[in-house]
């Protein structure tokens, strides 16, 4: 009796009884960082919903000083950005997917490249800003010189090629992942028919992995949608509407970069932080389908 | 005939066009890498000295001067936020792993889905409204923070999918011979998948490594040396912004050596995992 005791002492039972909640507690931790993430920003915002309206969305100056303030300029320039980036990137990211995918899987060159991709992915986004605005920055310039419009330098079109370079090692990765998906037995199929490479490619892969291409295309967005660093560093950070894409701007999150330390009135922070409120809700929305849509391709 | 010769000879010749483009295009992304690296090696090489590495920034117009400040505290930053990270992280990661199909792994995946998707300006607002408007001050620990739950979605996930891999005879041997649940997991499970889970946290330092916006509000920085985490704190990332943004050349330079050494820490850190999943063969 003394060693079953010892055995099964009330002290070990309680040992794996506390592990076991402990293990519980940090999932639900989980569950409550991303609420309390969502509640906080909600809750700050209240002051800027209350006084400014849904309104705020549509308004299109943006005068901290005269109590003026109007989001559009923001939701614009970060549409125009991302869009912009997510257009520059899909030749190269889509051409990354394919090669290391389906035409070269194994060899000492798809290594290199699968290697210097994910190196792309480790630079730090303060270090691409600081590369762009000194080495991206005067190209454009010369190139606005040329096309006969200001030569700001700084603005959408930079910030959009600094974002297309980041974003391209995500979308590729996740394409390439895709691209392997794809039934061998199909592709051979279509090769005993005679097909070319370039042929199999066209009607057999990308038909295929369409979809989960099409997620990987959100799920960049969605990234794009939220960097702050290198864009806040090259795109000029002027509050007024955007009219083409070379002139200067400012994203949702490089305005809260720039003035969030700065906001003294109660409007001004909260205002700030509705914005950070819609890039929250936006992005999460993003992952959320695209990941879904990823799954289940993958699932198939 | 010839004219069928001539079809075929078309559609080869237009395969191997395309698949030229492919590998140019392909190839063309190590263009950037290799410029990037090109010219913080150029511009950050000369700066590099005993001097800069132990020396505080000094005031505008002054030579000389380090970034100390700022080494010692992305060290101390990224430190602690592993202190914070890394235990919640393996033990929510073995959550998800050993109840595959509960309602609250349903629900903690999704929420872990969420942070990862969230933007790091987000993170630093809410850690600002957590931690540094009650507390009154800009301080190191609410950057590591803002940093740790950045770090958290990584660990998770990694951690997760290396003990789902491993085989359940492994758990029942342990549990036949008696031994308590927790002494399986932590000296059996954990042990087994242990590659893949410092891979997993090894590649989320070097993600939070180079990470500025949440700090912004937060850590805020600071020109001298400190190693009090309740009070601002100074970070290499932190420092390479708001001097890559001052209008002085000197500073500009300081900025060209502190992204020297931070592209370093990053890539070796990358490095690092590399070689980790490469001995123990891990697909991740």
């Amino acid at each position: 009796m003394e060693t079953v005791k010892k055995v099964f002492s009330y002290k070990k039972v309680r040992m794996e009884t506390t592990f076991r909640r402990a293990l519980l507690i940090t999932a639900l931790a989980m569950l409550i960082l991303a609420i309390g993430i969502f509640i906080t920003l909600v809750a700050e915002s209240i002051p800027s919903l209350k006084f400014l309206g849904v309104k705020y969305l549509w308004g299109t100056t943006w005068d901290p000083v005269s109590n003026n303030y109007g989001a559009l300029p923001f939701l614009l320039g970060t549409l125009l950005t991302s869009v912009l980036a997510l257009i520059i990137s899909v030749p190269f990211s889509y051409a990354i997917a394919i090669y290391l995918g389906e035409y070269n899987t194994q060899g000492w060159l798809s290594g290199l490249l699968k290697n210097i991709v994910e190196l792309v992915a480790a630079v730090p986004s303060v270090i691409y800003g600081f590369w762009a605005l000194v080495v991206i920055v005067p190209i454009v310039r010369n190139i606005e010189t040329k096309l006969g419009v200001p030569p700001y330098g700084v603005g959408i079109f930079s910030a959009s090629l600094i974002l297309a370079i980041m974003i391209i090692p995500y979308a590729a990765s996740l394409g390439r992942e895709l691209i392997r998906l794809v039934p061998s037995s199909l592709k051979e199929a279509a090769y005993s028919l005679g097909a070319t490479r370039y042929e199999v490619l066209r009607d057999v892969v990308l038909p295929y992995t369409r979809s989960g291409l099409l997620a990987g295309l959100l799920l960049s967005f969605g990234r794009a949608l939220g960097e702050t660093m290198a864009v806040t560093m090259v795109i000029g950070n002027t509050s007024i509407l955007p009219n083409s894409i070379f002139s200067p701007g400012n994203t949702m999150a490089s305005v809260i970069a720039n003035e969030f330390t700065e906001a003294d009135r109660t409007v001004y922070l909260s205002a700030l932080i509705e914005l950070g409120l819609v890039l929250f809700i936006v992005t999460v929305i993003i992952n959320i389908i695209g990941k879904a849509i990823i799954k289940r391709f993958s699932h198939e | 005939m010839s004219n069928m010769k001539n079809v075929v000879g078309y559609r080869i010749r237009k395969s191997k066009t395309i698949e030229g483009l492919i590998v140019l295009f392909a190839f063309l992304i190590t263009l950037p890498l290799l410029a990037i690296i090109y010219y913080v090696l150029k511009t950050g090489i000369s700066k590099l000295s005993w001097g800069f590495l132990m020396n505080i920034p000094k005031p505008v117009g002054e030579i000389g001067g380090g970034i100390a400040n700022a080494l010692m505290g992305s060290l101390l930053i990224v430190l602690v936020a592993s202190i914070l990270a890394v235990p919640i992280g393996i033990f929510c990661g073995i959550y998800l792993s050993e109840n595959k199909n509960s309602r609250v792994s349903y629900f903690s995946r999704l929420a872990v889905d969420v942070l990862q998707g969230t933007p790091s300006i987000v993170i630093g607002i809410v850690i600002y409204f957590w931690m540094v408007k009650p507390s009154g001050s800009f301080s190191a620990l609410s950057g590591s923070v803002a940093l740790a739950i950045m770090m958290l979605p990584i660990i998770i996930r990694s951690t997760e999918e290396t003990l789902k891999l491993l085989p359940d005879t492994l758990k029942e041997a342990g549990l036949a011979i008696g031994l308590p649940y927790h002494k399986v997991i932590l000296r059996v499970i954990v042990p087994c998948g242990m590659s893949g889970i410092l891979s997993g946290i090894i590649r989320a330092v070097a993600r939070i490594a180079g990470e500025t916006a949440p700090l912004l509000f937060t850590a805020f920085g600071n020109p001298y040396i400190t190693t009090n985490v309740l009070r601002p704190m100074q970070s290499l990332p932190l420092l390479i912004f708001n001097y890559a943004t001052s209008p002085y050349d000197e500073w500009h330079d300081l900025a060209w050596g502190a992204s020297l050494i931070l592209l370093l820490w990053v890539l070796i850190l990358n490095i690092t995992t590399k070689l980790i999943t490469r001995k123990w063969k891990i697909q991740l």
